[in-house]
């Protein structure tokens, strides 16, 4: 399958490559490892690639218990980062469970909280943790929590002309506890149902493969015990059935891991 | 040819200038233009590795990337990595144990299993398995492959290359 | 394990195997592990042309008109074509078999020409001089379409409601019954009777080279030459010259490098036919291959059955009768020139097969569907046979509180039982069963595993060990495809020729796919010959230059074209003694030829080496006596006769654990014995049984094409289509027995498809013996997904 015919323009600054983003049938290009299999497939025939990988978004630095991730680090840069597992161990976790080694040193942090995959680790990742997405457009930057910033079905705040500058997310502290756990067919494979779980002073369960958009099962989060947490669940999560598991077998997984991800977070 | 671009970039130590429509992937790129067909084409999609090569260093998809994206990059192939004999303790334990039947596969696999390799850590056979769970062969059941790669890490370490 | 007696020197000296049952590394790997392969797509040719295809998107639809206006006025474009205009080139075929009685398909052209009967049938082609250029004005085509009725369930195909053919009065292509006298009163008698329903997914090949076929064609000589990623040159070259109307001398097929087959590639494909006649129409060589969603859509796909099977035993465990029902549903059309009709003939004949009773009922219905067309895959029936054997006979084995090892002894045909005539009518020269089973017990550590098994029971793990004793088909004679009509040859050929510096060229008509045939040929042929075997070189795959032959399939290319080559190294090693007799003036009665030398058979003495002895016979025989002429050119053919397939046997274990509250399912380990006779390397023979094994594995836990009700494939791609990866796979421990066919001197049976045979079997085995203490949870429709498991599991605690 080969690609049908664009054109490619590489902007050297965030200025032009906001320029660029807003034209008609513009889409941006990071590592591609989603946009580029789609363009191969002839899912989507845009008229502009507009490489933003030169733009100024690598760096990875702490602030005042901040952790701000730039949106062109890759996984495989995530995997690797000291700070990473140290100040956000629960991503550290996950990109784990991100493809493979090829596809993690192109694939980036930044491209994934853009396309937001409802399977893709990161979107549940970062609304357990309560983080932002600093959005980078002609205005300025603004940042969207994230839980905001992811609205629908492949559907995310950004306004034609945006992107994705970079993710803060708050330090873990000593007393705060995190798990990431994944059900896959195979290594590697998208996720059939993810749970992102943070425990601090409030809890946080967050579901990815579970709806179009990361799921914060707000009851079960609430809850005081697990047996109570479980059975809440199925007013938190409404999965949808996928090509080999109904809906009624997505929820019952979930439920698995929640009571998994419980059991380590209380231990 | 539309919108087409001017690249330069090193392959294999040599630098290669061409002008190449934007949505030619790279390791089409590779085959069609430089006749370099070691690396093999067999999904599109990223999913099964037997486009799998060396950009600045580090593996990837050669069908996940579009040769204008590598403009500027140092790209490496089975073939330079051949020449240059780096894979050639890993060529050796997959030829002298059958990890390899019809060969499709097999650049992409020695790239990946090569880049397990350098990063020279102790390793057990199940993370040898994770680190090529992006590699598809049909033909060999992956054993062989574990069983090769096994093989050199083993040489390598008692050699102090780790 | 047993050694063959395989004399390779002339009689009354020292028996040496020489190569033979040697692991040596395959010589020819070098080009392949430096990425200097010659695929298909690596070939380049003058103003080579590429043919993209244009599908249909309906199941099943009339086409009613076709615009390519658009389309012809794309860049590069130079041509598009109808099914018509391709019709003119190209004759249509039907894939019927005189002895599959009653089997019938409609004739299928290489482009559709009246409607389109599955999605992705090829309804037009377009040429242009590149592909992506090709996809372009694909995408360009207008067309309108009438859309027809869809039957995609087999048992609504089997009802026949709708018809997938208006011509013919129901959906089926091949029906087959079979009733042993005595059966209906076995199960009559039986103290027990155990019946269960199998449910086998659709699933294929995927290969990672995807279909490739370069077609050239000589405008000035009408000669054709197609350079086919195919198992079949020969069959091929024959199939080309009737339905392009090209004298058969004039057509030539060459295989090159071939990445991966497995049976994919040994079909007649309509989109490779267009290709050839788009390269005779255009004059010009004319490239296509498939990409891998078009290799989901239209690559054969196999194995969709739905199976009940009975078995009726004593109360003591001994097997009486089985009776199955078989349905399974293939595409609109039976493919050529195999039909699709030899997958359900065959679970026919083998379901039982390694078992001692004498009563069997069988009944078949193949029928049609608008899903994709179905043909053989590895293994072709057997893992549905096996499956439903050894499922149905651990069921008996569960129900009386037998161990399955043991139920399984007492049935199993005993070793000194043969020949041996089996109630499907099949015939078994000679097999190992008990020995094999006795050494997979003690390989495997069966006692200490269930001990195990037991131990982890307490503590709610879930494990389970699955056996799988199994038959398989391999060495076919003309019994198999020639019989009916079939112009694919059960024969094959072998020339050696002995080069003037001392080397042996080799040309066979069994190809390499990666097996390693081309590695084996090198080992006989140096060994039966007396050089070293870094003097070899073995070409397959050429038309031109081999003898005349069959190819790769059924697992025959090492008891056939390695006898072949055994034969006609013998023979080339006579010669050669013939020709040192003459050039020594000595009796050939003391010579030999061993190490590349010739020597004196008592002493060792070296008197000759084989490259002086190329020198004088080619160069110099104006020394040599006057009547005497050199042949050191040297052809042998063989053929199976005796048995109309050389069965053989082995057994299979699995040892998984499943996550019950999960529905994961974690392969622990798994074993398997073969005996294929004579093993020629023994490193090979256990690479093609862990790689068939995975496979099966896969169709076991992974595969499957999923269709809706209107007939669309729903996971054609490599995401949602799931084949093993490594991080899931077991370490695989093989052992072999070796019972050689007395039909041969290399002894050698098949071995490639044996892996694939047993493995979804012994799977299921184990998941289920892994289930049985969860309210005797129970799965018998494959894939074993998450989904099913959890199914088995909530539907026996809801019995409960």
């Amino acid at each position: 399958m080969k690609a049908p015919s664009f054109a490619y323009a590489k902007p050297g600054s965030p200025a032009e490559a906001f320029e660029l983003a807003r034209r008609p049938g513009a889409k941006l290009l990071a590592g591609g490892q989603s946009l580029i299999p789609a363009l191969n497939m002839r899912l989507s025939q845009p008229e502009l690639l507009v490489d933003i990988s030169g733009l100024p978004f690598r760096e990875i630095s702490l602030e005042q218990g901040v952790l701000r991730i730039g949106a062109l680090v890759t996984h495989s840069e995530i995997e690797k980062s000291e700070e990473i597992a140290r100040h956000v161990p629960l991503l550290a976790e996950a990109v784990k469970h991100v493809a493979h080694p090829a596809i993690r040193n192109r694939g980036t942090i930044g491209g994934s909280i853009a396309l937001a995959d409802p399977a893709a680790e990161y979107p549940a990742c970062m609304v357990a943790l309560d983080a932002s997405i600093a959005v980078a457009g002609p205005g300025g930057e603004r940042l969207v929590k994230a839980q905001h910033f992811f609205k629908g079905l492949f559907e995310v705040d950004l306004a034609p002309g945006e992107l994705v500058a970079a993710v803060e997310v708050p330090a873990q502290l000593k007393d705060q506890r995190s798990v990431f756990l994944e059900l896959a067919r195979r290594h590697g494979d998208y996720a059939i149902i993810g749970l992102a779980a943070y425990k601090g002073k409030s809890t946080r369960f967050v579901f990815c493969g579970a709806g179009p958009t990361p799921v914060l099962a707000k009851h079960a989060s609430a809850a005081r015990d697990l047996d109570t947490a479980v059975s809440l669940l199925e007013k938190d999560l409404e999965p949808s059935a996928d090509l080999y598991h109904s809906a009624a077998t997505k929820l019952h997984l979930a439920k698995v891991l929640l009571k998994r991800a419980w059991t380590t977070l209380s231990t | 040819m539309d919108h087409a671009l001017d690249i330069t970039l090193t392959v294999n130590g040599t630098q290669v200038s061409r002008r190449v429509a934007p949505r030619q992937h790279l390791v089409d790129f590779l085959r069609d233009e430089l006749g370099l067909t070691g690396s093999h084409v067999g999904c599109e999609h990223g999913v099964c590795g037997a486009c799998t090569l060396r950009v600045d260093g580090e593996i990837v998809r050669g069908c996940l990337m579009l040769a204008v994206q590598a403009n500027g990059c140092r790209v490496e192939t089975i073939e330079g990595l051949s020449d240059s004999k780096e894979l050639a303790p890993l060529q050796k334990a997959f030829h002298e144990r059958n990890a390899l039947q019809c060969g499709f596969c097999t650049p992409g696999m020695l790239m990946a299993a090569q880049d397990l390799v350098r990063q020279g850590n102790k390793v057990s056979r199940n993370q040898i398995r994770a680190h090529i769970s992006g590699n598809y062969c049909r033909c060999t059941g992956y054993q062989a492959i574990v069983d090769a790669i096994e093989e050199v890490l083993r040489t390598e370490v008692i050699h102090g290359k780790g | 394990m047993g050694k063959a007696e395989l004399p390779l020197h002339a009689p009354g000296t020292q028996l040496d195997r020489g190569y033979i049952g040697q692991s040596v590394p395959r010589p020819n790997l070098q080009r392949l592990l430096q990425g200097r392969g010659a695929f298909i797509d690596d070939l380049r040719f003058p103003r080579l042309a590429h043919v993209a295809f244009f599908r249909s998107p309906y199941a099943h639809a009339r086409i009613k008109r076709l615009d390519f206006s658009k389309a012809l006025k794309q860049p590069g474009i130079i041509g598009v074509f109808d099914g018509r205009a391709v019709a003119e080139y190209c004759t249509p075929w039907v894939a019927v078999l005189a002895h599959l009685k009653g089997i019938k398909s409609p004739p299928q052209h290489a482009i559709a020409i009246e409607r389109a009967c599955s999605q992705g049938e090829a309804c037009a082609a377009v040429v242009a001089e590149s592909r992506s250029q090709a996809e372009d004005a694909v995408g360009l085509i207008e067309a309108e379409w009438e859309e027809l009725p869809v039957v995609v369930d087999m048992e609504e195909a089997l009802q026949g409601k709708t018809l997938v053919h208006e011509d013919f009065d129901d959906n089926v292509c091949f029906r087959r019954e079979l009733d042993t006298e005595g059966a209906a009163a076995a199960f009559e008698r039986a103290d027990v009777v155990v019946e269960d329903t199998f449910h086998f997914g659709r699933h294929t090949g995927v290969c990672l080279e995807g279909r490739a076929i370069l077609a050239d064609y000589n405008a000035g000589e009408h000669s054709l030459t197609v350079y086919h990623a195919t198992q079949a040159p020969h069959m091929m070259q024959d199939i080309f010259s009737r339905h392009l109307n090209i004298p058969e001398a004039n057509v030539r097929v060459i295989t090159k490098d071939v990445g991966g087959s497995f049976g994919i590639k040994v079909h007649v494909y309509p989109d490779e036919m267009a290709t050839a006649a788009l390269s005779v129409m255009l004059r010009r060589p004319v490239k296509f291959v498939a990409d891998r969603l078009e290799s989901f859509l239209s690559d054969i796909h196999c194995r969709e059955h739905r199976v009940r099977v009975r078995l009726a035993c004593t109360k003591s465990g001994e097997i009486l009768a089985f009776d199955l029902d078989d349905l399974t549903a293939i595409g609109p059309y039976s493919v050529y020139p195999r039909t699709s009709g030899i997958e359900g003939n065959q679970v026919v004949n083998l379901t039982g097969g390694p078992y001692r009773h004498r009563e069997y009922r069988a009944r078949l219905n193949v029928v049609f569907t608008n899903k994709n067309v179905t043909c053989q895959y590895r293994a072709v029936g057997h893992p549905i046979a096996v499956a439903l054997t050894e499922g149905i006979v651990d069921l008996a084995a569960q129900k009386l509180g037998m161990d399955p090892a043991e139920f399984r002894r007492r049935n199993l045909i005993a070793d000194d039982a043969y020949p041996y005539t089996f109630p499907s009518g099949i015939k078994f020269e000679k097999l190992s069963h008990h020995q094999c089973l006795e050494k997979l017990l003690a390989v495997m550590n069966y006692r200490e595993l269930r001990a195990e098994q037991e131990r982890l029971r307490n503590k709610n793990i879930y494990r389970g060990i699955g056996l799988a004793a199994m038959i398989e088909v391999t060495n076919p004679s003309p019994a198999f495809y020639g019989v009916g009509g079939a112009r694919i040859s059960a024969q094959d050929g072998a020339t050696l020729r002995l080069e003037p510096t001392g080397m042996v060229t080799v040309m066979c008509s069994v190809t390499e796919q990666g097996q390693g045939t081309e590695a084996i040929f090198a080992q006989i042929a140096a060994s039966a010959v007396g050089v070293s075997l870094e003097k070899i070189r073995v070409i397959t795959g050429d038309t031109g230059v081999t003898p005349y032959g069959g190819g790769t399939w059924a697992s025959r290319g090492a008891g056939i074209g390695g006898e072949a080559v055994l034969q006609a190294g013998r023979a080339l090693r006579a010669n050669i003694l013939e020709v040192a007799a003459a050039i020594l003036t000595l009796d050939r009665q003391e010579l030999d030829v061993q190490r590349n030398q010739v020597i004196n058979l008592l002493t060792g003495e070296v008197k000759l080496a084989l490259a002086e002895l190329g020198r004088v016979a080619y160069f110099r025989p104006d020394t040599l006596p006057l009547e005497f002429q050199s042949e050191l050119t040297v052809t042998r053919h063989y053929t199976p006769r005796q048995y109309g397939f050389t069965f053989t046997n082995g057994i299979q274990a699995s040892l998984v654990e499943v996550d019950a509250d999960t529905g994961f399912v974690r392969l622990l380990g798994h074993w398997c014995v073969e005996d294929s006779g004579t093993v020629i390397n023994p490193m090979l023979a256990d690479e093609q049984l862990r790689g068939g094994i995975v496979q099966g594995i896969g169709a076991a836990l992974y595969e499957e094409c999923l269709y809706d009700p209107d007939g669309q494939l729903l996971n054609g791609n490599m995401a949602d289509y799931l084949v093993p990866m490594a991080a899931e796979m077991p370490d695989i421990v093989c052992a072999h027995v070796e019972t050689p066919t007395r039909q041969s001197q290399l002894g050698a049976k098949g071995v490639g498809e044996a892996g694939t045979a047993g493995a979804p079997a012994a799977v299921m085995n184990a998941i289920n013996d892994a289930l049985a203490p969860l309210g005797g949870a129970r799965v018998t429709r494959m894939p074993f997904t998450p989904e099913r498991i959890l199914d088995g599991i909530a539907r026996a605690r809801s019995r409960a």
